[in-house]
């Protein structure tokens, strides 16, 4: 099986999507000629000219904006913002319109589109070029929020955003972007957004996260069961919007005790809700608070300083044993 | 239509006398971007210019003047249901029926149309139901989809907020080979916002096939033109993105037909976007909930009173033997029966339905989204709620 970096397997799930629909196009900033700024639409603006693979001007909330009317109109645009830090500039038409235009026709009008965007830290980038604010999407119904970890889910899960007849935001960790390779076989795979994947079954304690930090959240994992015989759960969320709340709480339910890990701010961020579907369904299976290690509320820092913002394996090893220890 | 996405040659741009530009590089004097003659074809005494008439038939001429009239007969009978307590907070038009009539008066079916909320009249002639908008303004969330085979948008209340998903209609028209275009209008409190700039500019570069509206009413609830804009029109702001603009008198129904027909040619001839400036003025109310008193001289709404854009249009009426003054008012009894039969069908059809607000979020509803509704309609369950 061929092994692709996750930006391959991007570019792979695009190229798909524009091979089977000439109803779905690319728009952006750079990501005609230039293949974007991290290459994810390499190759497709000489597979599929300029009108399918736009390069637009500098300016996000235009792209989205007009991205909402070419889906008003039955095309299915994909739209790269560069960074999620600049998303903020959209907000405007993300919320009007993007979100709230198929519930203000009452369905006449579907929005059939995603907005792809790197974010996270980790790639010594300057300011606005590492936040996590997924918790904003996440709070403004009518959106759908996916967030793959790994190259093969996030092929398989792009086609799945792309086919949605709702809009996704489809958020992308940078840092994982060229970190390593895997398996992504040539025929097309697609998953079900919504569906948490469980990558290591255990029963002492369930650890979440989701993004980059299923990197860290790995390594911690062996490390426990390796050093420690901790039989660790690690489940990947993969969409924050659906949550899938039953396999968090059945997997909770197993194990009494739980840690999650993620790289955006604590106050309201994800961790914030899982504690809260975990206490409203199964409060009493717990046998220890439930542990959160995110970003804390402070800008993300410049980058001399960022290795210590973001959790790594031992500090997921720490917040576990101390979980377990807890009676 | 193919375009390259290849590099402009600014070295060509910089060889001297390859510009057009009258301007030192050095100068920094204020650009005085001077005055744009506002195209006029029937003046108030209800003269025709004969170089721009767009040369309606008569028949024409009394279907836009009844479509005018019915627009207003709306307005009145909106504010009325309003002060009686039967309609929400809604933003009046008075004066301002040529924009909203002429704006799309040529649009074909397939053609699309994105108003901004005081743009009923306009909505009326592309033949939305009238009950469907009384339905709109009193809080029912089934007056705002466009009705089936009408391509229109519904507005966003947000200002300016739905012009960037017009000109991507247009977009997708171009890449589409359609020889369609789309109209949206919005104000020029609208144009402050930057969202209408990025739209500007959007459309321009894709030579999308859009026709934006500037209705420069003079007022954004209680803020003037002076304190909105530092230009003396609104009309140069497309300039200065490239595009043809037209200034017009937004109070001369043939004047605005002029325009659009201009307008529209070039957008199906894939010429892509022009900007349209209809200068008129804001005679009523903001909304509702608005009282110009505070902030405006009501003086100044006098001679605008004079410029009203259907008296002018009766005036030509008058001259050419088309309608005498018993007719006229006539055509405003029956246009104000019309409204009051359409009040009574959304009399009829208005029903809240709460066990349905969930229910148009999502094409594929999500698990806990599920789990919410069942959870709001318990609660009106034991609230007795159907």
């Amino acid at each position: 099986m061929p092994q692709r970096t996750m930006v391959e397997a991007l570019n792979l799930a695009l190229d798909e999507a524009m091979a089977a629909d000439d109803s779905v196009l690319v728009m952006g900033q750079d990501v005609g000629i230039n293949g974007g700024v991290f290459r994810v639409t390499k190759g497709l603006h000489e597979r599929y000219g300029h009108d399918r693979v736009m390069d637009t001007p500098l300016a996000e909330c235009g792209i989205i904006g007009t991205a909402v009317g070419m889906s008003v109109y039955g095309l299915k645009p994909v739209v790269e913002i560069q960074f999620s830090g600049f998303t903020m500039q959209a907000f405007d038409q993300i919320e009007q319109n993007m979100a709230r235009l198929h519930n203000r026709t009452m369905g006449r009008f579907p929005m059939r589109m995603v907005l792809r965007t790197p974010f996270g830290g980790g790639i010594r980038a300057v300011e606005h070029h590492s936040e996590s604010r997924e918790t904003y999407w996440a709070h403004t119904p009518g959106l759908k929020v996916v967030i793959p970890s790994g190259p093969r889910n996030a092929r398989a899960l792009l086609a799945a955003a792309i086919e949605d007849p709702d809009p996704v935001i489809f958020y992308e960790p940078k840092a994982v972007y060229r970190a390593f390779r895997e398996d992504v076989p040539d025929e097309r795979e697609i998953m079900s957004i919504g569906v948490a994947d469980i990558v290591r079954p255990g029963n002492d304690l369930t650890l979440v996260s989701y993004g980059a930090m299923m990197r860290p959240a790995r390594e911690a994992v062996e490390d426990l069961a390796d050093e420690h015989s901790v039989d660790v759960e690690l489940i990947d969320l993969l969409s924050v919007s659906p949550m899938d709340t039953k396999t968090l709480c059945d997997s909770v339910s197993k194990t009494g005790r739980c840690v999650i890990v993620h790289e955006g701010h604590r106050t309201c961020g994800i961790a914030s809700e899982i504690i809260a579907r975990i206490n409203e369904h199964a409060f009493e299976y717990l046998e220890a608070p439930i542990r959160r290690l995110t970003g804390y509320d402070i800008p993300f820092p410049y980058f001399q300083t960022e290795q210590h913002f973001l959790p790594d394996a031992d500090d997921i090893v720490e917040a576990v044993r101390e979980t377990l220890a807890w009676e | 239509m193919s375009m390259t996405a290849g590099p402009r040659d600014l070295a060509a741009d910089t060889q001297s006398g390859t510009t057009n530009c009258s301007h030192d590089c050095m100068d920094t004097k204020p650009i005085d971007l001077g005055d744009i003659e506002v195209l006029q074809v029937l003046d108030e005494q209800g003269n025709v210019n004969p170089t721009r008439d767009p040369g309606l038939s008569d028949e024409e001429l009394l279907s836009v003047h009844r479509a005018m009239v019915l627009s207003r007969a709306f307005d009145a009978r909106m504010l009325t249901m309003q002060r009686q307590g039967e309609m929400g907070t809604f933003a009046p038009n008075l004066g301002q029926e040529a924009c909203m009539i002429g704006q799309v008066w040529d649009l074909t079916k397939q053609d699309w149309f994105s108003p901004s909320y005081r743009s009923f009249g306009a909505q009326i002639q592309r033949g939305w139901p009238m009950e469907r908008l009384f339905l709109l303004w009193s809080g029912y969330h089934e007056g705002f989809p466009p009705p089936e085979g009408i391509n229109d948008m519904p507005f966003s209340i947000v200002i300016g907020s739905h012009v960037l998903p017009a000109v991507g209609i247009a977009m997708g028209m171009r890449r589409r080979h359609q020889q369609d275009c789309v109209v949206v209008n919005f104000g020029d409190g609208a144009m402050s916002q930057g969202a209408v700039s990025e739209a500007l500019n959007f459309a321009m570069v894709d030579k999308a096939p859009v026709i934006f509206v500037c209705e420069n009413n003079g007022w954004a609830i209680s803020t003037p033109t002076q304190l909105q804009y530092a230009t003396t029109h609104l009309a140069g702001r497309g300039i200065g993105f490239g595009m043809p603009s037209i200034r017009v008198d937004g109070n001369d129904i043939l004047g605005m037909i002029a325009a659009m027909r201009e307008a529209t040619a070039r957008a199906r001839n894939g010429e892509g976007p022009t900007l349209i400036e209809a200068v008129t003025y804001r005679l009523s109310l903001h909304t509702t909930a608005d009282d110009p008193k505070v902030y405006r001289d009501e003086a100044e709404t006098e001679p605008w009173q004079q410029r009203c854009p259907i008296a002018r249009l009766e005036r030509l009426l008058e001259q050419r033997d088309l309608l005498k003054k018993e007719a006229a008012e006539a055509i405003r009894s029956e246009c104000d029966a019309l409204v009051l039969e359409a009040r009574e069908r959304f009399r009829n059809i208005a029903k809240a339905r709460p066990r349905e607000v969930f229910d148009h979020l999502y094409r594929t509803t999500p698990s806990e989204i599920e789990d919410q509704r069942a959870e709001y309609l318990r609660r009106l369950d034991r609230k007795g709620v159907d």
